[in-house]
């Protein structure tokens, strides 16, 4: 099994962030089975407190808030992996193109992602958002959008390194297109730092949908997000009940675990290029 | 004499993660006033751990696992940090193989000189920078008052290289080693900085370790030599004696590569221009050209070597006839026809026809890819061989270049340094060309390890009648390898003919220099070559 075999390879604090990798994924998948509830039946009082039909309570509306959780993880993690893919599929195919054909086609590139960075995310989410409507595949394009500049200028950056490199000579030499040159002699190469950003650019990703869904602009109930579930139950605090501090919790959780993998994927490939010199 | 330095049965082992491997074996030596210890050998014979042992310095991952260097009574391997620390700097000094990576570039040189005097408190800044530029004139680095003031990017290689030869002896020490301190430089600097160790030592009386894989640069500077291989003694003596009777059979290797030339059977049927480069003149930044009105013709199944140094632009030759560098006038024909300018419109027939080969197998090899795509991706793009036939094919290509077919499976970064020459050699070959441009190709190679690409490429020409343009800086390979030389100096060529016209006199006073500067396996060479150099003037065009 090569994922046990690397699992053996990693540091204990990599295990650590795959374990916590797993159990969200797992429920992700496995939600409908083992929430107790469905997703937005409202079962009971406002706010009830932890008890043996509701683990953790209920929330706002008198759901129950474990089976939020489990159902907020689904929406959350889902599309936040959906933004970060796609984000790194436009800003690598951008980046690579921009760094291998070089001249006009880079400065136009780099200029557009330039103004597009000069905004500050979250006001320019806000002001498309409001304008455009908060569906799903809106928040998507948009986010995604937003993030592929970041992704953008480091897979630029690394493809510059790599595209003076002899062995990427020699495939221009040979007459190969862009495509062979991009996918097959840059891309193998740059899998390491690239992964690390993406499982960093996912953390963050993460974070911006529960900030808007927390400001009301992202994913709109009655589906439960975990941003969404820390605003609507944020008036709990005052009453120092629970419920706004778990999705919260849970949210944190997630993006240590991921932290954790990423780091030592960090540190691995900078050993490897350690060897390599 | 006094016996400064005594090492005794000294080992180091390597240990990676689940393996040891001793690096250094067994090795004694002692070391008097007034003496130069050579060391000798290829990447990997121990020679510069030997030489950081001296100063009780081991690499990360390294260990000394039994044996004593006793400098001054003291053992410096089990001495405390704080007595090696006096040591290091005032009584050894240690001069690496690159100036340019050894230098802070963000200090000027006169700080980085004083840094080692001033804090082991021997004298105040003024006094060392005095003493710089003391040392500084003595190796005749220009406007020595002056040059301390600059930062390391703005002095030349050969002149980096003497001012840390300089930093090394601030604080008078008794000991230097000097670790490939010319490997990387110019022939024609070379000479300079050799004079210039050799000066110093013999003036202050001081020991030296001169570490090189080049014996015939050893031989002019050593009074003794050890030569290594794997961490081991091979053999040991006195120049003249290892010279003219080398008792092991390595030894002999490396005394005998440089001699060897094949005689070509020269089969002339009817010479026929295939590549010719007219008034070719091209430039990175428009107003500066590299190149400047190059003509030359190669003929088919013969060897053209391009000869000159660093900036000479003979690799800018080499680009601008790929089309890498489109020539601002000027062009390139192949076989009687034009070749555009530009790479992107050459069609794939000629792009075939006209292969590379790189210097540095290490970064010209995609690491992810596996021998098997690397050689099988040209069958494919060119001839659209696929399956079977293409594995018959890949096999056959390993085979011309000598390697055996296991090879097919593996990674780059599983190749020695020779075996990925011979892929990058056998990934041109799968294109069948007729001209392959070989861009320094042994010179990144263990001395041994290119002479038999050297060989290998002489051998693939008589077989398959392929035609080279070799460049090189490298004039013993091109003694070997050559039918018609070419040598060049900024980006112009000075002289240009078939090898015997070119090699033997009159020259033209650039290769007569350029010839000079080739060490001979004499130990009188240097002091011969200084001699002429000071009764002729030394031409404008060395110093600037």
């Amino acid at each position: 099994m090569p994922f046990l075999k690397l699992m053996r390879k990693m540091s204990l604090t990599g295990r650590i962030g795959v374990g916590i990798i797993c159990l969200n994924l797992g429920v992700c998948l496995l939600a409908p089975i083992i929430a107790p509830y469905n997703e937005s039946a409202v079962v009971g009082d406002v706010w009830q407190s932890w008890s043996k039909r509701f683990p953790l309570g209920t929330d706002h509306l008198g759901r129950d808030m474990l089976t939020r959780l489990f159902y907020g993880a689904r929406n959350t993690i889902s599309i936040a992996f959906l933004i970060t893919s796609l984000a790194f599929t436009l800003g690598i195919l951008f980046g690579f193109l921009a760094a291998i054909i070089g001249g006009w086609v880079d400065q136009l590139l780099s200029r557009v992602v330039d103004i597009l960075m000069a905004f500050p995310t979250l006001i320019f989410a806000l002001i498309v958002l409001s304008i455009l409507g908060t569906s799903i595949p809106v928040l998507i394009m948009v986010i995604a959008l937003l993030s592929s500049t970041r992704v953008y200028r480091l897979s630029r950056a690394i493809a510059m390194d790599i595209g003076v490199m002899d062995f990427v000579e020699a495939a221009r030499l040979r007459g190969e297109g862009l495509f062979w040159i991009m996918s097959q002699e840059i891309l193998p190469n740059t899998v390491a730092p690239l992964l690390a950003e993406f499982g960093l650019r996912f953390c963050f990703v993460f974070l911006f949908i529960s900030s808007l869904s927390f400001l009301g602009l992202g994913i709109q109930p009655p589906s439960a997000d975990w941003g969404g579930m820390v605003r609507e139950n944020a008036g709990a605090i005052t009453f120092g009940i629970m419920a706004p501090l778990l999705p919260a919790a849970a949210i944190a959780f997630l993006t240590v675990g991921v932290n954790l993998v990423v780091d030592w994927l960090l540190h691995r490939s900078a050993g490897k290029v350690h060897e390599g010199l | 004499m006094v016996t400064l330095l005594t090492v005794k049965d000294l080992s180091v082992e390597a240990r990676d993660e689940d393996e040891q491997k001793l690096i250094v074996n067994d090795i004694s030596f002692t070391l008097k006033r007034g003496e130069v210890l050579g060391l000798i050998g290829e990447s990997g014979a121990g020679k510069s751990t030997v030489g950081l042992a001296v100063m009780g310095y081991t690499r990360p991952g390294c260990q000394v696992v039994s044996g004593s260097v006793l400098f001054d009574g003291i053992d410096v391997l089990t001495a405390s940090e704080e007595v090696t620390r006096s040591l290091r700097g005032v009584h050894i000094a240690y001069v690496a193989q690159s100036a340019a990576a050894s230098f802070n570039p963000s200090h000027r040189l006169i700080h980085q000189f004083a840094e080692g005097p001033v804090q082991h408190g021997l004298m105040s800044f003024s006094e060392a920078q005095k003493r710089a530029i003391e040392l500084y004139r003595r190796f005749l680095l220009p406007s020595p008052e002056s040059i301390g003031r600059r930062f390391p990017h703005q002095v030349s290689g050969g002149q980096l290289q003497r001012a840390m030869v300089a930093m090394a002896m601030s604080c008078g020490p008794e000991i230097v080693i000097f670790d490939e301190p010319t490997t990387g430089l110019d022939v024609t600097t070379q000479v300079e900085v050799l004079a210039a160790i050799r000066e110093v030592v013999k003036e202050r009386n001081a020991a030296a370790i001169y570490i090189s894989h080049d014996l015939a640069l050893v031989v002019q500077l050593a009074d003794h030599i050890m030569v290594l291989r794997h961490g081991d003694l091979v053999e040991e003596g006195v120049p003249r004696e290892l010279i003219r009777a080398p008792q092991k059979e390595y030894t002999r290797q490396l005394l005998s590569v440089r001699s060897g030339r094949r005689e070509k059977h020269q089969s002339e049927k009817g010479i026929h221009t295939i590549l010719e480069v007219e008034n070719l003149s091209a430039s990175y930044t428009p107003g500066v050209n590299v190149l400047e009105d190059i003509n030359l013709k190669v003929e088919r199944g013969k060897t053209v070597a391009v000869v000159g140094e660093s900036g000479s632009g003979k690799t800018s030759l080499a680009r601008a006839i790929t089309g890498l560098l489109p020539p601002s006038k000027g062009r390139v024909l192949y076989g009687g026809k034009a070749l555009p300018r530009l790479l992107k419109s050459r069609n794939r027939d000629s792009l075939r026809k006209l292969q590379m080969v790189y210097q540095m197998p290490d970064v010209s090899l995609n690491p992810k890819q596996k021998v098997r795509k690397i050689l099988g991706r040209p069958l494919d793009f060119y001839f659209g061989l696929r399956g079977r036939e293409r594995e018959d094919r890949i096999i056959e290509l390993l085979e011309m270049v000598e390697l055996s077919k296991k090879f097919i499976d593996r990674f780059p970064d599983e190749l020695s340094g020779g075996e990925k020459q011979r892929v990058c050699i056998a990934r041109t070959l799968a294109a069948k060309p007729d001209l392959i441009i070989c861009d320094e190709v042994t010179s990144a190679l263990d001395q041994l390890v290119g002479e038999e690409i050297l060989k290998l490429l002489q051998r693939l020409q008589d077989e398959l009648g392929v035609t080279y343009l070799f460049i090189t800086h490298d004039l013993a390979t091109v003694k070997v390898i050559s039918d018609d030389i070419v040598v060049m100096l900024n980006g112009r060529i000075v002289e240009q003919g078939p090898r015997q016209e070119v090699l033997a006199p009159p020259h033209h006073e650039y290769t007569e220099l350029l010839l000079s500067s080739v060490p001979v396996m004499d130990p009188d060479w240097l002091d011969g070559v200084l001699k002429k150099r000071q009764s002729a003037q030394i031409p404008a065009f060395v110093t600037s």
